[in-house]
């Protein structure tokens, strides 16, 4: 805003402080409910100050897990969320990046109905097309398989349409001169439309891997054996015990665990991210 | 160094549209070629032909002896200059320049003895190690044309290279164009809907219009007898006056106005006249009378709009002359252009 009015600023930073703290007051509670002991959350009234059993919390569940709801330890659940974003981040901007271009360098026939049919899968997310996607992948024998948790997500029109605009921006004359410089479809995409995209896919990355890492219904479906249990799903079973009361103190310090690689991906990765997303110059 | 020739050249677009058609130009070998023409006049589709970046649906196109018309636009032994330069953004300048190079093959000390000598002719040194963005204008229209000389092709070609930069850049990088070509000597084609630009860089010029070619020749050549009413507006500058006259035994008449005219012939014909041949006369009986509507001063000259018999006429007159409400004019004889009225070709 250009004018300067206390008044104003005043109203901007109050509606903007009221929405921080709508945000964050949940994440607030889960950091101190971590931090005190099963019973402190159980009794009424809800603390609002750190406790004192946040070592003991957070090394129970990274060290044994909660036995009691069969969840493992969080270390093992971590890293095959952390594989599996890994592989659906990285798998979907590769096979969205190779159609992308096959779409917009190529002609070839039915091109425009390719690109459609991705399109179209937009309107088709996981949670729609889950029970034959269960079979197809149950009769592939992928169940409690990281190819079974992460091969059937891979598939992404969103990122494909990105690229699609990415290499749209891209003038023609750069190909042409690629071409007369003796540049053939393989290496114009290796040392030009690559490096180009760059920050395009530093940014996709973050919101994929969030993505994938975020991943709940899927993987609660298809694993069925501990060793491939994810953490975000795992959550989900450490909350839902029978005839006892759920332990908020360790399920809260697995919340806080989960969320923390996401948070480190955003913060090392702001600053391609947001060029990414801004900027235009080609 | 090659002799590019073009034989009954045409280009149908799947649609059935026509872009040019009957193209016939030899260009010899260290020619500096210049195809101009208003926009969609069909000279950068030419010249991409040339170039390998559109099919050739007609005709051949030869480089040195070899048709050229299936071969891919890096094995033309071709370089190109864009109009927006199309440097690779995420490599240096000198990447940018050896580019090419590197894709042929060329032995990493050859490249690096190239790209410095293209950076000493196009004085680019001190940039070497820049991306494209950290640079001005001019300095890019230099990398861009370096990338063209490392090559040491048998042809450059240029599409519109200079309309990018501003109007006093563009007269430097013009002469340095020139400069440059005269130097190594190589064929080029250059494209261009200046015709100042055209005039000045030329050793050949070709008029096109809607596809086709209106006249080929030297540009002093062109300026004095254009072949057509269409050249004659378009070639020169302020655009010649064209007048719909009429021609009656050995004169030309023009309203009540009359001239003498060496061509026989009766009819409707169109007059074209210079502006700058035009001159004031005095006590003439048959001089023409041009009402005055505005004046363009230019310093040394100024331009002078009117009307002759309700015609526009612009006249360049020298500034230290009185105007009136009225002048009069005169030309002679050797200034006065035909064109048949009709097909717009020159009569005389």
């Amino acid at each position: 805003m250009v004018e300067d009015r206390p008044f104003l600023n005043f109203l901007a930073h109050a509606v903007l402080i009221l929405g921080v703290v709508v945000v964050a007051f949940p994440v607030y509670l889960a950091l101190i409910a971590s931090t005190h002991t099963a019973q402190a959350f159980s009794s009424g009234v809800i603390p609002l100050l750190p406790g004192a059993e946040m070592a003991n919390n957070y090394m129970t569940m990274l060290g044994t897990g909660m036995s009691s709801s069969g969840a493992p330890p969080l270390g093992g659940m971590m890293l095959n969320s952390l594989i599996m974003a890994l592989i659906i981040s990285l798998g979907k901007i590769v096979i969205s990046i190779t159609s992308a271009f096959a779409i917009v360098y190529f002609r070839f026939p039915f091109r425009n109905l390719a690109f459609w049919a991705i399109f179209v899968t937009l309107m088709l997310p996981v949670e729609v097309r889950i029970v034959p996607t269960f079979k197809v992948v149950a009769d592939l024998g992928m169940l409690n398989s990281y190819a079974g948790l992460s091969v059937p997500l891979i598939a992404s029109a969103t990122a494909t349409f990105l690229f699609r605009q990415v290499f749209l921006t891209i003038p023609d004359e750069m190909l042409e001169a690629a071409r007369i410089d003796g540049a053939g479809p393989m290496k114009f995409f290796r040392d030009i439309l690559i490096p180009l995209s760059r920050t395009n896919i530093a940014a996709l990355f973050v919101i994929l891997f969030i993505y994938g890492w975020n991943q709940y219904l899927w993987p609660l479906l298809i694993t069925t054996d501990d060793r491939f249990y994810t953490v975000v799903a795992g959550i989900k079973r450490m909350a839902e015990v029978a005839d006892a009361v759920p332990q908020w103190n360790f399920v809260m310090a697995a919340v806080m665990l989960a969320m923390l690689p996401p948070v480190l991906v955003v913060i090392f990765m702001q600053r391609l991210f947001v060029k990414g997303l801004t900027e235009t110059e080609k | 160094m090659a002799t590019i020739t073009l034989e009954n050249v045409g280009k149908t677009y799947p649609g059935g549209a026509a872009a040019v058609q009957g193209i016939n130009i030899a260009i010899q070998d260290g020619e500096f070629l210049v195809l101009v023409g208003p926009s969609g006049c069909g000279k950068s589709t030419l010249l991409r032909m040339v170039a390998g970046l559109e099919t050739i649906t007609e005709g051949t196109v030869r480089i040195g002896d070899r048709v050229v018309n299936q071969v891919e636009p890096a094995d033309r032994d071709i370089a190109m200059v864009f109009q927006n330069y199309a440097l690779y953004p995420h490599m240096s300048v000198r990447q940018n320049l050896a580019y090419g190079l590197k894709n042929r093959g060329t032995p990493a000390a050859e490249i690096t003895r190239r790209v410095d000598e293209a950076a000493d002719i196009l004085e680019i040194r001190p940039y070497l190690d820049r991306k494209p963005r950290a640079l001005s204008g001019g300095q890019r229209q230099r990398v861009a044309m370096g990338r063209a000389i490392v090559r040491e092709p048998a042809a450059f070609l240029f599409d519109e290279p200079l309309s990018n930069l501003d109007a006093k850049l563009r007269v430097t990088m013009r002469g340095e164009i020139r400069l440059l070509q005269r130097r190594l000597g190589t064929t080029s084609i250059y494209v261009t809907h200046d015709q100042m630009e055209a005039m000045t860089l030329a050793d050949r010029l070709v008029v096109l219009n809607g596809g086709r070619i209106e006249q080929i020749g030297a540009p002093l050549e062109v300026y004095r007898r254009p072949a057509s009413a269409f050249v004659a507006a378009f070639i020169g500058s302020p655009a010649m006056n064209l007048l719909n006259a009429t021609l009656d035994n050995g004169r030309l008449r023009i309203g009540s106005a009359s001239l003498p005219a060496d061509v026989a012939g009766s009819g409707a014909v169109t007059l074209g006249i210079r502006p700058e041949d035009l001159r004031r006369t005095a006590g003439r009986a048959d001089a023409l009378h041009m009402s005055v509507d505005y004046v363009e001063e230019l310093g040394a000259t100024r331009l002078v709009h009117g009307r002759l018999e309700g015609q526009k006429l612009v006249c360049t007159l020298s500034a230290d002359s009185t105007l009136g409400d009225m002048l009069a004019l005169e030309a002679d004889a050797g200034a006065l252009h035909l064109f048949d009225a009709g097909t717009g070709a020159r009569i005389n």
